[in-house]
């Protein structure tokens, strides 16, 4: 599984960090962090956070 | 799985109606925006035999509606990107491939009749299971007048009509100070307008935020240059002018009823299903009074078990997404002669875009009877990051930030998570 961030669409809502904790955060200065190629058993979680965010920013290969 | 956008006409014939079985079974979903889709993809991915039709009534490709009252409209007035372009990137990336749907837009569900779905085309849609996804549309004042510069604010095509009257220096009034009133009135001041909300509450967005956020958001409004009329009613439209309960005659070039929503329920009348505010579920989204119905996003009228055990209908963004999902369970659940899982409790979230400023909500803020500032200060809203929390009878319900920064918000958001868990387990 590869996850792919539009940066240029992503305004920091944060609905991925909150459906899928375990792939995306925030660093100290408040960037997001994801990981690009997390475990398939996060799949669900992926998907979720992909649905949840509001600029469609997410893509999970 | 690739995402991509749900852009096909209706191109899946592949036996549709030719076989029946626990596994396949036939699905009409009522509704092609973000709840109707979402359902579509979740019941694809629970069951892949599912010979599932989507109907939408408008014409456009499924898209996403948020920006519409935002940075949508602002490129719609402005002329640039071309419409095309503005509602190609508001489509939905969708998980469905062609012919995963029979996918029929541009035509309204009229009627359910035997068990069929009656389309405006004169089509019938024969199903086991009926999704209810229809979704709202903008509540209008009832008095006549001044209808050539009246506008509401919805769809697609509701932008492009009201952008096209946002010109800077006209004057606009925006009836009804909720957050699609105030997102308007904060976009069209950027965009140059002259702008009065008439808000008939003490304070606008009240009911959501409580009295001390809704206060500090009004200031918001007035501070960025937003004529901000409370406790006051349209009376009637006179001469082009929007006259208020109190006798002042309101010169407006455009404007914009805000007023709230009216469920698209209609077509379930004569069903047994209870349509007395959208349609009233059950924890498995299945319609009260029907086995076979569900429904689905803004019109799904359900007690959240993290809060309490009252019905209500929730006008949030996540909603679509949550209740589709569930309701795939059900029907995958008793597809297969098993019992869904008890109990939903998603986390509710919301959020506006004001005059630059985030506001971002987790939790239900409007069932709280106290609201206490833990980061920033009120007065400084629109300036620095302030973090609000919200509680009932002492127990924490919401969380709101005004500007604050994500990674703070994300640490009481799980906060927020295990006390509203804790509540529900009490």
């Amino acid at each position: 599984m590869k996850i792919k961030v539009d940066l240029d669409a992503c305004l920091q809502h944060g609905q991925c960090v909150i459906a899928a904790p375990e792939i995306f955060s925030f660093d100290d200065d408040g960037n997001l962090q994801w990981k690009a190629a997390p475990d398939e058993a996060l799949r669900d979680d992926a998907e979720a956070a992909a649905d949840a965010c509001p600029e469609q920013a997410i893509i999970v290969e | 799985m690739t995402q991509r956008q749900l852009r096909m006409p209706a191109l899946s014939k592949r036996s549709l109606w030719s076989e029946t079985g626990m596994t396949s079974p036939r699905i009409a979903i009522a509704g092609a925006s973000l709840a109707g889709v979402r359902t579509a993809e979740a019941l694809r991915a629970a069951l892949p035999n599912a010979r599932i039709v989507l109907v939408g009534e408008e014409r456009h490709a499924p898209y996403n509606r948020p920006p519409l009252s935002k940075d949508a409209i602002e490129g719609l007035a402005s002329g640039h990107p071309s419409q095309e372009q503005i509602l190609e990137k508001l489509l939905l990336r969708s998980k469905l491939s062609p012919g995963d749907v029979d996918l029929r837009l541009g035509r309204a569900v009229v009627s359910v009749e035997s068990g069929q779905l009656r389309l405006a085309d004169g089509a019938r849609v024969s199903a086991d299971w009926i999704i209810a996804a229809t979704g709202l549309r903008p509540r209008h004042l009832p008095q006549k007048g001044a209808e050539e510069r009246r506008y509401v604010l919805r769809g697609f095509d509701d932008a492009c009509r009201l952008a096209g009257r946002l010109r800077a220096g006209s004057r606009m009034a925006v009836i009804g100070g909720g957050f699609i009133g105030c997102e308007i009135a904060s976009t069209a001041c950027k965009l140059g307008l002259h702008v009065t909300i008439v808000e008939p509450e003490p304070q606008p967005m009240l009911h959501a935020l409580g009295t001390r956020v809704a206060a500090a958001m009004g200031n918001l409004h007035r501070r960025r240059g937003v004529r901000l009329l409370t406790g006051r009613r349209v009376h009637s439209f006179s001469n082009g002018n929007v006259v208020l309960d109190d006798g002042e005659a309101l010169e407006a070039d455009v404007i914009v009823e805000a007023l709230g929503t009216v469920p698209n329920t209609e077509w379930l009348t004569g069903t047994g299903v209870d349509l007395s505010d959208g349609v009233l579920v059950d924890d498995r989204m299945i319609a009260a009074g029907s086995s076979n119905m569900l429904a689905v996003g803004d019109i799904a009228r359900f007690a959240n078990l993290r809060f309490d055990a009252t019905c209500r209908r929730v006008e949030h963004w996540c909603v679509p997404g949550q209740t589709a999902r569930r309701a795939a369970e059900t029907i995958s659940a008793l597809s297969e002669g098993r019992s869904p899982s008890g109990g939903f409790a998603p986390m509710p979230s919301f959020w506006s875009e004001q005059h630059g400023m985030r506001l971002q909500s987790f939790g239900a803020p409007a069932l709280a009877d106290t609201q206490t500032v833990i980061e920033g200060d009120l007065s400084q809203v629109g300036e620095a990051p302030i973090i609000v929390e919200y509680a009932r009878r002492g127990e924490l319900v919401a969380v709101v930030g005004l500007g604050a920064r994500p990674n703070s918000l994300a640490r009481h958001h799980a906060r927020l998570d295990k006390a509203t868990i804790q509540t529900m387990s009490a």
